[in-house]
């Protein structure tokens, strides 16, 4: 029990994301059917997603929409915005706080963002990210599944082993 | 115009490749025209920018004008051209420019109603590489690496042969592992600095407290496995040789010079750009591990190369042996094991596409895809013959070609490493390939001329009704698009190899700023060694 609060409670999400990390590579290595082998490399890539948007979540925060507020307000919060580390902090907890004293000693500026609320919102850096890697997912995907319906033109099968076998016929030169 | 030179580099292929899809679709005829301008256009932004670094420094470009200014936590995404980028870009564009001049006559015999799409993925494919040099976000070029990646799947597959779409699928798997990976380490640096851009994320790590943190540790392992994937690093090799070989040539000519070696400038990228040469070879201490690593890669690739019998498949894991001399120059801690890494990139890009172009030439006009069926070639194919000599001599190391002063950086930072091993896998590895190419060469100077009837005409890529119905002047030589760009090749092995010193200078000029930690940057002139035993 004392191992589950401290180690596994906090990290809930992280553990889930290793988890389905290793469901996904373990299909798309062993499994001997090409389909299983692209689920596989769909819950692989989910994991990953999970990951980062476990970076930029916390709880009791809201989506980073600007309000109707007064200018150096909307100014605040625009640099929030901007500034993934500052929330991705308070998310992250123990683990990257040093991360902040690093990015202020840089930055120089403490001034601005001494008036952010970055409580209130989610980071959107890496929601934004993960925009971009759920496209590339999803084409990855779609060029696999095309590529997969080649295959069984050419072989018949989507069977790993069936598809060697009828190569090993074909010849050592492959020129079925 | 000249602030815009690095936009326009990338931009200039991505809206080629757009154009393509909306009118080379209608009229075929248009696509090629299209191809060559847009890469036209890549390639003079390339020298002009070799040209802007050279008198005026690093180029730091952003998109859409998110400059540190208006966005003082680098949110913006930033294209930083240095010496060495300039240089890969340069011969990115001049080995997609010389293929495309291959594909004119070549395509169409590969698949004759894919033609647009074939040239649609080509552009996107030089978008990808292009700006995997010159992206300075991490995220960035994650994104590029698939963009990159994803032609290239759909490139291996467009193949006749049956076996490439299995091939094509292996390398998706493969592909797609090493990316996330990638992907992955960028979520851990992510956490532990707050942003993606390079140098900002380099800024933070230098700070002991977190740069020294586990996490820092696992993100660099999971990029560099990453990497190393996608540029076939020994153990990690094994999609390479099946993509590569059976897809059509044309394909093979454009991929197999530019992904892996685009990929190890990746991983240098990584390594001096982000994490930073102390961080990874003193933090980190796993230099002499990776040499090793590379030290097997070299060996196993030119041991199995030695064993292959078709043409392709033994430039295959040439290319295996290869990715490792480069890897191994990189990790070597050593200045002139890192020049000889970069100028090994720049080298090798053109030496294997010279290897690739005479494979591909011969595959087509005499039906020769085993190295036995090369009998005869300096008598019938003078030309191409000769082409492939230079890049044979090159890869074996003789003077004056690039391979020769690759070998030459290389094997000095070795010695000044003291990585003996390295050393001698170097020298192991120009013996196999002499033997490799003297044997093809006493096939083909002493060899018996394969039947005319071309034996193994069951190979849909040559096609031997073509070539046996027109002789031309040489013999069964190639035509002319096939021939000029292999003879370019061959004349820029070895121009690369005569005029290595400017080439040296800049990358030396660049690694001033991105400093190979232990050993200082000699100063003197750095051609005097190799000028003395010339």
């Amino acid at each position: 029990m004392e191992f589950l609060n401290e180690h596994v409670v906090p990290y809930f999400n992280y553990w889930v994301y290793v988890i389905l990390l290793m469901i996904g590579m373990r299909a798309m290595i062993t499994k001997n059917n090409l389909i299983k082998k692209l689920i596989g490399m769909s819950i692989f890539q989910t994991a990953i997603i999970l990951l980062y948007v476990s970076i930029g979540t916390k709880s009791d925060s809201t989506i980073p929409i600007l309000e109707e507020k007064d200018e150096s307000a909307k100014a605040a919060l625009t640099q929030t915005a901007e500034s993934p580390q500052t929330s991705g902090d308070k998310s992250k907890g123990t683990d990257s706080g040093s991360g902040a004293e690093g990015e202020n000693k840089k930055k120089e500026k403490p001034s601005k963002y001494a008036k952010a609320q970055p409580d209130r919102f989610a980071n959107p850096l890496p929601h934004v990210l993960m925009l971009t890697a759920i496209v590339v997912g999803v084409s990855t995907l779609g060029v696999a599944l095309a590529i997969s319906q080649a295959i069984f033109r050419e072989f018949g099968s989507l069977e790993e082993d069936e598809i060697l076998t009828k190569i090993k016929q074909g010849g050592a030169g492959g020129d079925v | 115009m000249s602030d815009q030179l690095p936009a326009i580099l990338l931009l200039a292929p991505l809206f080629g490749a757009m154009i393509t899809g909306l009118v080379g679709v209608k009229d075929h005829r248009f696509c090629f025209p299209i191809l060559v301008t847009s890469l036209s256009v890549s390639l003079a932004c390339a020298l002009a920018l070799v040209f802007q670094v050279q008198t005026s420094g690093p180029v730091d470009y952003f998109f859409g004008g998110w400059t540190p200014e208006r966005s003082p936590l680098g949110v913006g995404i930033q294209l930083r051209i240095d010496g060495i980028n300039a240089l890969v870009i340069t011969v990115i564009s001049v080995v997609a420019l010389l293929t495309a001049f291959y594909s004119l006559r070549r395509i169409g015999e590969d698949n004759t109603e894919k033609t647009p799409q074939f040239y649609m993925l080509f552009q996107m494919l030089c978008v990808g590489l292009l700006g995997i040099s010159v992206t300075a976000d991490a995220f960035n070029l994650f994104v590029l690496v698939e963009v990159s990646s994803l032609t290239s799947y759909a490139l291996v597959a467009m193949g006749s042969k049956p076996r490439g779409t299995l091939a094509a699928f292996n390398y998706l798997i493969m592909g797609t592992i090493g990316a996330s990976l990638f992907l992955l380490g960028v979520g851990y640096l992510y956490m532990k600095t707050g942003t993606l851009n390079m140098a900002g994320i380099h800024e933070i790590l230098l700070d002991p407290a977190i740069g020294h943190e586990p996490s820092v540790y696992v993100a660099f392992i999971l990029i560099l496995v990453g990497v190393w994937i996608k540029m076939a690093f020994f153990p990690l090799y094994g999609w390479l040789p099946n993509a590569y070989s059976y897809c059509p040539s044309t394909t093979s000519c454009l991929l197999a010079p530019l992904v892996t070696k685009v990929s190890v400038y990746m991983m240098i990228r990584v390594m001096l750009s982000i994490f930073g040469a102390e961080w990874v070879f003193q933090s980190l201490g796993w230099s002499v591990t990776v040499v090793w690593l590379a030290i097997f890669a070299i060996l196993a690739g030119s041991l199995l190369a030695l064993a292959q019998v078709e043409l392709k498949k033994m430039f295959c894991y040439l290319i295996v042996a290869e990715v490792g001399y480069m890897v191994g120059g990189a990790w070597l801690a050593s200045h002139w094991g890192m020049v000889g890494a970069i100028y090994h990139i720049l080298a090798d890009a053109l030496m294997t596409l010279c290897l690739f172009l005479a494979g591909g030439i011969f595959a087509k006009q005499l039906g020769a895809e085993r190295i036995d069926q090369l009998g005869g070639i300096f008598r019938r194919m003078p030309i191409t013959a000769t082409g492939f000599t230079v890049a044979a001599l090159a890869l074996i190391g003789v003077p004056p070609t690039a391979g020769f002063f690759s070998k030459w950086f290389l094997i000095r930072g070795g010695i000044e490493s003291g990585q003996w091993g390295y050393v001698g896998a170097l020298v192991i590895s120009s013996l196999v390939n002499a033997v490799l190419f003297f044997r093809i060469f006493e096939i083909a100077f002493f060899g018996k001329n394969p039947p005319e009837g071309h034996g193994h005409g069951h190979d849909e890529e040559a096609d031997p009704s073509s070539s046996a119905g027109q002789p031309t002047l040489f013999g069964q030589e190639a035509r002319l698009t096939a021939l000029v760009p292999l003879l370019i090749t061959a004349l820029l092995v070895v121009l690369l190899g005569v005029f290595h010193a400017p080439i040296v200078e800049i990358i030396q000029q660049a690694l001033q700023d991105l400093p190979v930690v232990g050993v200082p940057t000699p100063p003197s002139d750095p051609t005097a060694a190799v000028n003395a035993i010339r």
